[in-house]
C-alpha cells in the first residue's frame, strides 16, 4: 500500500518540481528556438505517459491488493487492447520524431550566406581562425604545426596568408548573421559547446566537423568543452562575445594575419642558450600548456620572470631562477593560485633547465623591454581579466561590489569591521579576494592572474571611476 | 528417453570439486554472483568518492582531477560489465536456465566452470590496475582514443593496457558462458517445455546472451586494435596528431571508427543488461500479483524485436561525434521505433496488475520500483534518441541521469528483487523481510532523489565529466546546492546497501527456513524435490512440462496456481 502512496507522491512531486525548480533551459541566444520547441513537445508527451503509468500502478495496487478469498482474473491476452495501445504509442512517437527530423534538416543544412570561422581545440585551450579577405581558409595539417605555426597552416597555400589568427580563448562574433563553425582538433577529441547556442559538436583530430547558428543576443557567453579530453577537461574555458557588426569588424581587422605572425616570429632575437631552451620546451611539451599569450592553460610565460605570483596557499613568490627550477622539477611544490595541479614533473638536467629559463626570460620579457607589446592599460586589463563580469563601473549591482565611487569610500566588512578603500586594501583584495570581504557579497571571486604592475594599473584605473 | 536408463550423476564428493572447481551450474552461479557483488561494492565506493568531490569540491585533498577521472572510469566500467552483465548472465542465467527449462545442468559443464574462472581472472587484472604505476585508466568508461592512450589522461601507460586486457579476458569468459546458455535453452529443455512455454526470465536471458555473443566481438576487436595502437604503434584509431606539443608517429587512423565499434557493442550491451531484467521482472510481477502475465506472446516478440533492433541504433550515441550528420535521420528513426516494443512491455507489466491479487512482498516492491524507474529512463531516452533534442542535452547531466535510471537503477532493482525472490531456493532460507523492506525504501526513494533532479541540471546545460564547476557563469549557485544534496543522497543509498549485504550473510545462517515453493510459483525451479536442489537438480526423473508458466487463478481449479509440471488428468478439478 505504501508503494501506491509513494508513487502518487512521486508523480505530484515531479510535477511541482518541474514547474517550480530554478533549473531550466539556459536562456537562448541563438536561432535554435526550434530545438527548444522539440524539447518542450517531448516533455509534454513523455510527461503524460510518466504520470499515467505511475498512477495506474498506484491505482491497481490499491484496488487489487491481496485477499485470500479472491482469485485474480484469468486473461492471457486481449488483442484489441494490445493493438490499440501499439497504435496510440506509435502516434506519440511520430509526434515527437517528425518535428525533430524537420528541425534536424535545418541543422545540417548551412545557409549559403553564412560567415565561416574555424575553432581549433587542443589540450586544454581554444584558438580561432577567420578566413580573411579572400574568404578562404588556407589548408592546414598536423605536419605543419610548430611553435611558429600553431595553427598548422600550410605556408605555401596562398589562401592561408591572409587568414586572421586568434591565439586566445576569446572569440567575437557579429550578431544576427549565420555563422558556420568549422572544427578541428590538434590532439584528442574535444567538443565546442556554448549552452546558450544549444548546438554542439565534437572536434575530431584528422577530420573537420561543423555546426552553424545565428547569434541573436549581444553579450558574452562561455565556451565549454563537452567531450572528455583528459585531466584538464573541466577547465578548458573560452568565451564568445556577440557584438554589433562594426565592432566585430574593427576587432577582426586588428587581429594578426598568418603572414604577420610568420614575419613576427622570424624577427624574434634569442641567444643561443635561449634558442636551445625553445627547442627543449617544444620537445618536452611545455608549450602545450605554457606560452606567451594572455591566458594559456598554465601560468603565462609572458612577463613571467621577475613577476610576483600568488600561490594557492595565499603567500607570494617572486619568480626567479630558483623558483622556475623547482617548478620544473617538482611542479606541485608551489602552485600558482587559480591553476590546477596537473603538470607532470619534467626530467631535465641543469644545463637544459638553464636553457629553458633563458628562453622564458628572453622571450617572455622581450615585449616589455623593446616596447613592441606595450602593457595593457587598467581599463583594458579589467576587461581581459574578466573583472567586469562581476564588478560594474556604473553603480549597478552585480555579483561583486560596483567600482563606481569605490576608491576612498568606507565599507563595512562581513566581519563587522569598517575599512577605508585605499591602494593597500585594493591590492590585498585583488590578490586575496576573500581576506576582507564586503558585507553582503559572496566569497566567490577567484584571484585573477595578474602581475604586480598590472594590479597597480588596475588600481589607478579604479581611482578614476 | 533420457530418463529411461539409470543415470550416473557424477556427484562431486570433495570440498574442492563441490565448491571451488565445481561444474554444477548452481555453484557456478553463486560464484559468479559473489564475485560480481564484491566488485560491485568497489564500484559503489568509487561512486561515493566521486560524489564527495562533486558535492563538496575542495574539501577532499586526496581527490585531485586524475583520481576523480579514475574513479569515474572504473565505476562505470565495473558497474556495466563486471557487475551487471556478469550477474545477469553468469549469475541468474546460470542458476535459472537449467532449473527453469527442466535440465540437469548446462550442456557443457566444464566450459561453464572455465567461464567463471576466466571472469575472476578478468576481475583480478582489472583490480591490479589500482596498484600499477600511474593507477587505473581515467579515460572514461567509453575509453575513446586518442586520449585513452596518450599522456594527459591518467593511467595512459599501464592502466589502459590492463583495462583492455581485462576486457578481452572477460569476453572470453562471457563467450564460454554464453554458448552454454544458448545451447542449453535450445537443446536441453525437458519434455513439453516448448519455446513458447518458457518463463520470460529464460526468454530475456536467452535473447540477451545471443546479443552478447554477437556484440562482444566488436568490443574484443576494438580492445585488441587499441592495444596494438598503444603498444605496437599501429594507427587503427590514431590520426596524425600532436600530443603535449610533440608530433606523434601515428597517421591515418580514425577515432570515430573506434566509436562505431564501441557502440556497436555498447548499445546491445544496454539490452544485454535490460532484457534479463525485463524477463525477471515479468515473472516477479506475475507471481506476486497471482495473475498470468498479460500478453505473453507479445512479450516474447517484444524481447526478440528489441534484441534485433538493438543492433541498428548504435550511432544514436554519436549524434555529436562528428560523423556524417546524414546518419542522424536513420538512427533517430530506428531509435524511436524501438520505443514501441519497449512501451508495450511496460503496458503489459502494469496490465498484469489489473484485476490481480497483489501481494506486496519484497521482490514485488522491487519489481514495481523497477517499472517506475524504467519508465523514467525509457522516456528520457526519447529525448536523447531524437537527434535534434539530443544536441543540447548530449554530454550533459541529462545523459548521466538517463542512463543511470535506465541501466543502473532499474536493472539493479531487478537484481535485488531477483535475489530476494530466488534466495530461498538457492540457500534454503528466507531473507529477512523487515530488512528487505528497509533496503527497498532506502534504495528506491534515494535513487529517485538522486536522479530525478539530476535531469534538470542537464536541461540547464551542465556538462558531465567535469571535476569541478567553479566560475562558470551560466551555472547558478543553486545548482551547486543541488549537487551537494545529490551527493548526500548518493552516500545514503550507498550505506543502505550495507543492510542488503548484512541480510545476505545473516539470513544464510539465521534466516527463516524456506519451504520448497514459498511464493507459490508455477515455474519448474520451485518444483524440485529438495531445496536447495541437489546435484542434477531433479530426482531420478526429469519433470514433464504440461503448461506455460503463468497459470495463476485459472478458472475451474480450487488452487490459486498450477505448476508447469501439473497435468490436468492428475489434478483435482472442481
Amino acid at each position: 500500500m505504501s508503494i501506491a502512496v509513494a508513487l502518487i507522491l512521486i508523480v505530484l512531486g515531479s510535477i511541482v518540481f518541474h514547474f517550480l525548480s530554478p533549473w531550466e533551459m539556459t536562456p537562448l541566444a541563438s536561432n535554435w528556438g526550434s530545438i527548444d520547441d522539440t524539447m518542450v513537445i517531448t516533455f509534454i508527451i513523455t510527461g503524460i505517459v510518466f504520470i499515467a503509468i505511475n498512477l495506474f500502478i498506484a491505482f491497481a495496487v490499491i484496488k487489487y491488493k491481496h485477499d485470500e478469498k479472491r482469485k485474480a482474473d484469468y486473461e492471457p491476452e486481449n488483442k484489441k487492447l494490445e493493438v490499440g495501445l501499439t497504435v496510440v504509442t506509435s502516434i506519440g512517437i511520430v509526434a515527437m520524431l517528425a518535428p525533430g527530423l524537420v528541425v534536424y534538416s535545418d541543422f545540417i543544412e548551412v545557409p549559403e550566406k553564412a560567415d565561416v570561422v574555424e575553432v581549433v581545440g587542443q589540450q586544454w585551450s581554444w584558438s580561432f581562425r577567420f578566413p580573411g579577405e579572400d574568404n578562404q581558409m588556407g589548408k592546414s595539417g598536423v605536419e605543419h604545426i610548430s611553435i611558429d605555426n600553431p595553427f598548422g597552416i600550410d605556408p605555401l597555400d596562398p589562401a592561408g596568408q591572409d587568414d586572421r589568427l586568434i591565439q586566445s580563448n576569446r572569440l567575437i562574433l557579429p550578431i544576427g548573421k549565420p555563422v558556420k563553425v568549422l572544427m578541428r582538433s590538434k590532439d584528442v577529441l574535444h567538443d565546442f559547446y556554448v549552452p546558450q547556442f544549444r548546438v554542439k559538436m565534437d572536434m575530431v583530430p584528422g577530420t573537420v566537423s561543423y555546426v552553424w547558428f545565428t547569434p541573436t543576443k549581444l553579450g558574452e557567453f562561455e565556451i565549454l568543452c563537452a567531450e572528455f579530453c583528459g585531466v584538464g577537461h573541466f577547465n578548458m574555458r573560452g568565451y564568445v562575445e556577440v557584438k554589433e557588426r562594426n565592432e566585430y569588424e574593427q576587432w577582426l581587422n586588428q587581429q594578426p594575419t598568418f603572414a604577420d605572425a610568420l614575419a613576427k616570429n622570424n624577427s624574434e632575437e634569442l641567444s643561443v642558450l635561449a634558442q636551445s631552451g625553445k627547442e627543449l620546451a617544444q620537445m618536452n611539451g611545455c608549450l602545450s600548456c605554457h606560452d606567451f599569450t594572455d591566458n594559456p592553460i598554465g601560468p603565462t610565460w609572458k612577463g613571467l620572470f621577475g613577476k610576483t605570483q600568488t600561490l594557492v596557499g595565499g603567500e607570494h613568490v617572486v619568480v626567479d631562477e630558483a623558483y622556475l627550477k623547482e617548478s620544473i622539477l617538482e611542479p606541485s611544490a608551489k602552485i600558482v593560485r587559480g591553476y590546477a595541479p596537473i603538470m607532470p614533473a619534467v626530467v631535465l638536467d641543469d644545463l637544459a633547465i638553464d636553457a629553458v629559463i633563458a628562453y622564458i626570460k628572453e622571450k617572455g620579457n622581450q615585449g616589455t623591454i623593446d616596447g613592441q607589446d606595450k602593457p595593457l592599460s587598467g581599463a583594458e586589463l579589467v576587461q581581459s581579466k574578466g573583472c567586469t563580469a562581476c564588478h560594474s563601473q556604473d553603480g549597478s549591482k552585480m555579483l561583486g561590489p560596483t567600482w563606481q565611487g569605490l576608491y576612498g569610500s568606507t565599507r563595512e566588512l562581513a566581519s563587522g569591521q569598517c575599512v577605508k578603500v585605499t591602494d593597500e586594501y585594493l591590492k590585498e583584495s585583488i590578490f586575496q579576494p576573500n581576506a576582507k570581504l564586503v558585507a553582503g557579497f559572496p566569497a566567490v571571486m577567484p584571484p585573477p592572474v595578474v602581475s604586480e604592475e598590472e594590479a597597480l594599473a588596475i588600481i589607478e584605473y579604479l581611482k578614476t571611476l | 528417453m533420457e530418463d529411461e536408463v539409470e543415470q550416473d550423476m557424477h556427484e562431486p564428493n570433495s570440498f574442492w570439486t563441490k565448491y571451488v572447481w565445481s561444474q554444477d551450474h548452481k555453484v557456478i552461479a553463486i560464484q559468479y554472483s559473489v564475485i560480481a557483488i564484491l566488485v560491485g561494492i568497489v564500484a559503489l565506493v568509487l561512486s561515493g568518492l566521486m560524489r564527495l568531490q562533486l558535492g563538496f569540491p575542495g574539501h577532499f585533498d586526496f581527490i585531485d582531477p586524475s583520481a576523480y577521472y579514475q574513479f569515474v572510469t572504473m565505476h562505470g566500467m565495473i558497474m556495466v560489465i563486471y557487475l551487471l552483465t556478469a550477474i545477469f548472465l553468469g549469475g541468474f542465467g546460470n542458476y535459472l536456465i537449467p532449473l527453469m527449462v527442466g535440465a540437469r545442468d548446462m550442456v557443457f559443464p566444464f566450459v561453464n566452470m572455465l567461464s567463471v574462472w576466466f571472469y575472476l581472472l578478468a576481475v583480478l587484472i582489472l583490480m591490479a590496475s589500482f596498484f600499477v604505476p600511474g593507477g587505473p585508466t581515467g579515460a572514461g568508461w567509453t575509453l575513446y582514443p586518442p586520449q585513452a592512450i596518450l599522456p594527459g589522461t591518467p593511467g595512459s601507460d599501464w592502466g589502459i593496457i590492463l583495462m583492455l586486457v581485462s576486457l578481452a579476458v572477460f569476453i572470453v569468459a562471457a563467450t564460454m558462458g554464453g554458448l552454454n546458455y544458448v545451447t542449453t535453452v535450445l537443446q536441453a529443455r525437458t519434455r513439453g517445455m516448448t519455446l513458447m512455454r518458457m518463463p520470460l526470465t529464460v526468454w530475456g536471458i536467452f535473447t540477451a546472451t545471443i546479443l552478447a555473443l554477437l556484440a562482444f566481438p566488436a568490443l574484443f576487436v576494438s580492445a585488441v586494435m587499441m592495444l596494438f595502437d598503444k603498444t605496437l604503434g599501429t594507427s587503427f584509431f590514431m590520426p596524425a596528431i600532436i600530443s603535449m606539443g610533440q608530433q606523434l608517429d601515428y597517421e591515418g587512423g580514425s577515432p570515430i571508427l573506434f566509436q562505431h565499434l564501441f557502440w556497436f557493442f555498447g548499445h546491445p550491451e544496454v539490452y544485454i543488461v535490460a532484457l534479463p531484467a525485463f524477463g525477471i521482472v515479468s515473472d516477479l510481477i506475475s507471481i506476486h500479483a497471482r495473475k498470468n502475465i498479460f500478453g505473453y506472446r507479445m512479450m516474447v516478440w517484444a524481447i526478440v524485436i528489441i534484441g534485433v533492433m538493438s543492433f541498428v541504433v548504435w550511432a544514436h550515441h554519436m549524434y555529436v561525434s562528428g560523423m556524417n550528420p546524414i546518419f542522424g535521420y536513420f538512427f533517430a528513426t530506428t531509435t524511436l521505433i524501438i520505443a514501441v516494443p519497449t512501451a508495450i512491455k511496460v503496458y503489459n507489466w502494469v496490465l498484469t496488475l489489473w484485476r490481480g491479487n497483489i501481494r506486496l512482498n519484497v521482490p514485488m516492491l522491487f519489481a514495481l520500483g523497477f517499472v517506475s524507474t524504467f519508465t523514467i529512463g525509457g522516456l528520457t531516452g526519447l529525448f536523447l534518441g531524437n537527434v535534434v533534442v539530443d544536441l543540447p542535452l548530449s554530454d550533459t547531466y541529462f545523459v548521466v541521469a538517463h542512463f543511470h535510471m535506465v541501466m543502473g537503477v532499474s536493472p539493479i532493482l531487478v537484481v535485488f528483487g531477483g535475489i530476494y525472490h530466488w534466495y530461498p531456493k538457492m540457500s534454503g532460507r528466507m531473507l529477512n523481510d523487515t530488512l528487505g523492506k528497509l533496503h527497498f525504501w532506502g534504495t528506491f526513494l534515494g535513487t529517485y532523489a538522486i536522479y530525478f533532479p539530476m535531469h534538470y541540471l542537464g536541461v540547464l546545460g551542465v556538462p558531465r565529466r567535469y571535476f569541478a564547476y567553479e566560475n562558470y557563469d551560466f551555472i547558478p549557485d543553486s545548482a551547486k546546492d543541488l549537487n551537494a544534496l545529490i551527493s548526500v543522497m548518493a552516500i545514503f543509498v550507498g550505506l543502505m546497501q550495507l543492510i542488503f549485504i548484512f541480510n545476505l550473510v545473516w539470513s544464510l545462517f539465521k534466516g527463516k527456513k524456506a519451504s520448497d515453493n514459498p511464493w507459490e510459483a508455477t515455474s519448474l525451479e520451485w518444483q524440485t524435490e529438495t531445496t536447495p536442489p541437489g546435484h542434477g537438480n531433479w530426482g531420478k526423473e526429469l519433470p514433464i512440462c504440461h503448461r506455460w508458466a503463468y497459470d495463476y487463478g485459472v478458472p475451474g481449479y480450487a488452487q490459486d496456481y498450477l505448476p508447469q509440471n501439473f497435468s490436468a488428468e492428475s489434478g483435482e478439478k472442481t
